[in-house]
Formats: structure tokens, sequence, C-alpha cells
């Protein structure tokens, strides 16, 4: 009983709804969940991929979008999945939202399977389209999944402004949707996504469809959110460039049927370090040769598929 | 303005054509392709309306035929609003069931459609007998109106309640699985906001058709009252007074026009739910 008084206090404390980690320590208003004081001794990873296949039934057999992928993704990491278009980096991402299944294989998220994962609210998902209910304010979408389980209306209010706050648009939130640019609409989306505190953050594409400027700087914004919420990421991308500003891990993928075909880790300091020399970092040598890597490797994965 | 524009030239085309055409209309072939102006087919529009001004039978206090029809308006608006809540209640029932369960759709929708495909005029005996005392007379009259009314509301619901399903690649729906929550919560939330648009013109034909399923129903049954019973009663002194016949029909129209009024407010009220021209 003391389970559904404590969220009702400090939603923010207990995204999971899981078993509660501490005792009601007072219901002083956190904005953002902090980092995660498990009592565990090890704490899972965010995401545990193994051997994940997945085949969609055609006219004639079946055609393999993914075939025995591994990955993982650590607490508070960013993890871009980077390939072709078509390399099933997108149903990789479905499966660990619980979107769509292995047909063979396992996904773990925080040591759950996806189902539960999904249940309870542990991580928050960005599309390519921001997929705003047009009907709602801006601050009614970011309040939508809290209002779905039920929240109360003051706490509703108070983190959907302090979410918008965080994505820059505290003047927006009684707009409706259609009024906003398309990079606008993709910051309420990733506010909609942080809205019940998840540690991990699942991003299909989330600025493939805008502009190059709008595109930049809503990268350097990821970086500044994943400094403020330490939430994991696994972003989905087509564009190198994106991949390394910022990834801690590239992961690259083959052509149908994906296979991961190569990981290039990325030293190129913490998110913090990154947002604050901004574009300057996308000049240095250093990032200039991790692109060049993770190219090398998206074209050895082509040459390889063509040949076999 | 418009409107009245509209109401005007049709006011002027009947009296133009009246005077225009031949007594005997236009006969093509033993086929009648342009209707008689004489003054018993179109009465003059002053003939009726001199009509309206006078009681309806011989009795000392009649009350004069215009009271009569807007009170026989009034009743069949009653009973056709009865019989449009009805059959929407039962429209959204069956779309809601047929939305949530895919095999309930398969069972259920094509009875609906076949419904429909059984002409009235076969079903009133079933539901309406005119010799039978027990129940409410108006009954059946309400029961014929929603018949014909939960239709299109079955039909235009469960496409807006399933529209989600499509829109965009199915985005809304994998959005609100994500957010790990039950089917009545993506329905309350999701599928009914995002049914307006289908909504609303299915509330339109309903009410047309709950209007023309009450004036035919009263017709059948003789259910004192209404413009059908009017239409009876008109019909049988039509030879003595052919302006009258036309009364029934011009109180149809004032019914007709009251439940578009009651929609096209409550489409204002809901223009945020419709898209494109969301303000």
């Amino acid at each position: 009983m003391s389970r559904g008084a404590s969220e009702d206090l400090e939603p923010d404390a207990n995204p999971g709804g899981g078993p509660a980690v501490a005792p009601d320590v007072g219901q002083a208003a956190v904005p953002d969940a902090g980092p995660d004081t498990s009592p565990l001794p090890e704490a899972p990873a965010a995401v545990e991929v193994r051997g994940a296949t997945r085949e969609f039934p055609a006219d004639a057999g079946s055609t393999s979008a993914l075939a025995g992928v591994d990955l993982a993704v650590g607490e508070g990491e960013l993890v871009s999945l980077i390939g072709p278009s078509g390399c099933g980096k997108s149903t990789l991402l479905r499966l660990i939202a619980d979107l769509d299944t292995p047909t063979s294989g396992t996904v773990a998220v925080f040591g759950k399977t996806p189902a539960q994962a999904r249940a309870d609210q542990d991580y928050g998902i960005v599309f390519q389209e921001a997929g705003l209910l047009p009907w709602r304010s801006v601050q009614a979408n970011v309040e939508l999944p809290m209002q779905l389980h039920g929240e109360p209306a003051v706490t509703r209010r108070t983190r959907a402004q302090s979410l918008l706050a965080l994505v820059g648009l505290a003047d927006f939130a009684g707009h409706r949707p259609h009024q906003l640019s398309g990079g606008m609409q993709q910051r309420v989306a990733i506010a909609r996504a942080l809205a019940r505190s998840p540690r991990l953050l699942l991003m299909d594409e989330p600025f493939g469809a805008l502009d190059e400027l709008t595109r930049e700087r809503m990268q350097t914004e990821l970086l500044n959110l994943r400094a403020a919420t330490g939430a994991a990421v696994v972003f989905v991308t087509h564009s190198i460039q994106e991949a390394v500003y910022l990834s801690d891990r590239v992961v690259v993928l083959s052509p149908r049927p994906g296979r991961v075909v190569d990981t290039v880790e990325v030293a190129l300091g913490d998110p913090a370090e990154r947002a604050q020399s901004g574009g300057a970092l996308r000049g240095d040598r250093a990032f200039f040769e991790l692109t060049s890597a993770v190219r090398e490797a998206l074209h050895a994965s082509g040459r390889a598929t063509a040949t076999t | 303005m418009a409107g009245a524009a509209g109401v005007l030239l049709l006011g002027f085309g009947w009296e133009g054509y009246k005077a225009a055409a031949p007594d005997d209309g236009l006969v093509l072939g033993g086929v009648r392709v342009l209707p008689r102006t004489t003054d018993a087919a179109m009465p003059h529009l002053w003939d009726l309306a001199a009509s309206a001004g006078e009681p309806v039978s011989s009795a000392a206090g009649a009350p004069p035929l215009w009271l009569v029809t807007l009170r026989g308006a009034g009743s069949s608006l009653v009973l056709a609003t009865a019989g449009w809540v009805c059959g929407v209640l039962v429209g959204l029932l069956l779309a809601v069931v047929m939305a949530r369960l895919a095999r309930a759709r398969a069972v259920l929708l094509p009875w609906v459609v076949l419904s429909q495909v059984v002409p009235l005029i076969a079903v009133a005996p079933l539901v309406a007998r005119p010799d039978s005392a027990d129940g409410q007379p108006w009954v059946p009259v309400v029961a014929i109106a929603s018949y014909l009314a939960f239709f299109p509301v079955s039909i235009g619901a469960l496409r807006g309640f399933t529209a989600p399903d499509d829109d965009r690649g199915g985005l809304y729906v994998d959005l609100f699985r994500s957010f790990g929550v039950g089917w009545w919560s993506g329905f309350w939330r999701l599928r009914l906001p995002a049914s307006v648009p289908y909504l609303l013109p299915a509330l339109r034909l309903a009410a047309a058709n709950a209007v023309a399923g009450t004036i035919v129903a009263e017709v059948y049954t003789g259910l004192p009252g209404g413009l059908g019973r009017l239409i009876v009663d008109f019909g049988a002194s039509a030879a003595a007074d052919p302006a009258r016949q036309w009364s029934p029909l011009l109180g149809a129209i004032l019914v007709g026009l009251a439940t578009t009024l009651v929609l096209a407010g409550a489409a204002t009220g809901l223009r945020r739910y419709r898209p494109g021209e969301a303000r």
C-alpha cells in the first residue's frame, strides 16, 4: 500500500512502479530523477541483446531483417546504431521497445523482459516523426504519459513545465503542435519521452527529418539532456557525423540482414564537455578520424555483403 | 444570406416553371419527363401561403394549418431525436466492439451491412403492428428511426476508431503501446478523439435517416400527432385542397433544418479535433 502512496507523492523517484527503492524522504520536488542509487551490488545493463534474429514472413519463404545481433548498452551510455537503409536498425530498436518480438535470441532491458520494462515505463521513445496529438496543446502532449498513468494534475503540470523549460520551449506550453516548427515539435516529443523519468531513451532517427542547422542544434541539446538526466540512449541514425558527435560507441550494422560488423569507441569526452565545445568539436582531428573509421566500417560491410 | 437567396431562387424557379411549361408537362414516348403544372400538381406559392392560414377543418375552433404543421414537426422531431439517440448509442457500441475485437468485426460487419439491404417496408410490419394494443404507440416509430440511424454511425465510428492503426504507419499506436497502458486508455485518449472527423458526418447521416425513418414509420402506423399522420390525412383530401399536401413536406424540411443546426453547433465545438481546419 505504501507503494501507491509513495507514487502519488513522489512520482519521479520511482518511475518504474516496481519495488520502491527507498522510503519516502519528504516530497521535495525534484524535477528530474537523479542518477540511479540502486542498492544492488551490480546494476544490470540498460540493454542486453543476445543473438537477436528477426525474420518477416514474405511471399516466398521469409526475409531476414536481423541475423544474430549482440548489443550491450550500459547505464547512462549513448550507443548509436548506424547502417544503410533497411539494415534492420529500426527493427532492433523496436525489439528493445517491445514493439516487436525477435524470431530467436533474447533481449533484456535493465535485466527484465522488454514487455516488463515497457509496462514499468523504463524507457521513453522518440520517432522520426514527432507524433504529437494535434488536438492537444504542447503542454498537454507532454503530460499525456503521466495522465495515462494517473499522476495527479498538479504533478503533471509542474513536471511538464520543467521539461518544456529543459528543451527550451517554456513559452510555447499553450501552443498547438501545428503552430510549431519541425524542430520544436521534435523537442516536445523528447520532453514527452522524458515525462516518466525513464533511465533509457530510445531514439529512431529523431533528427532525420530536420534541416542541417536545426539538426546540429538539436544534437548539442541532446548532449545537454544526457548530462542533465543521466539516461542511457540507443540512437538510430544514418548520419556518420551525428553518430560520432553524440555517442560513446557507434555500432555499425551490415546491409540486410543486419549484423554487427564493427563497433567504434568514441572517446571525445563526456556529454557536457562535448556540448560545451559545441561546433568546434566537429572540426577536431580526432572527430575527423572517428568519422573516417565509421565510414570505413560501413563501406567494408557493404563490400562484404556484396561479394556473398 | 446565401441561404435566404437560395430559398428565394427556389420560389422564382417554381413560379417560373409553372408559368412557362405547358399544363400537361412534357410527355416523350409515353413517359412524362417534366411534371404537370396544373394547380392541383403545383399550386401557386401564394395559394400555399393562404392555405397555411386557413383552419384545418370546418369544426369550430379548429387550429390553422401552419400551427398543425408546426406541432406535427415538433412531434416528429421529438421521436426522430429519440430514434437518433438510440441509433447512435447502438452504433457506437457496435463500433467499439468491432474495433476492439477483430473476430467480432469479421462476424458483425456483414450483418450490419445486410441490415440495411432489407427494405424498411419489410421491417416495419414486424416492428409496428397497428392493431397491437400493448405498449406505447410511439415505440415502434422510435425503433424504426433508430434502425436506420445506427448504420452510418457504426460504420463511420469503426472507421474513425481504427484510423490510428494506419495513420503514419501506426506511429500513434506504437507510441501508446510504448506508454504501457491498456486498450481502453488508448481508446479514450487516442481512438475516440481521432474518430471525430469520421464521426461528425456519420452523425449527420444518422440524423437524416432518423427523420426519414420517423416519418415513414408514422405513415405506416398512423401514429397521431406527427408529420407522417398529416401526410396520410391531407393525402385523403388532396382533391379538395391540393395546397395542404405540401405543408408536411415543409414541416419535414423544418425538422431537417433543426437537426442540421444542432449538429453544426456540435461540429464547431469539436473543431480542434478536426485536423486540417484545426485552429
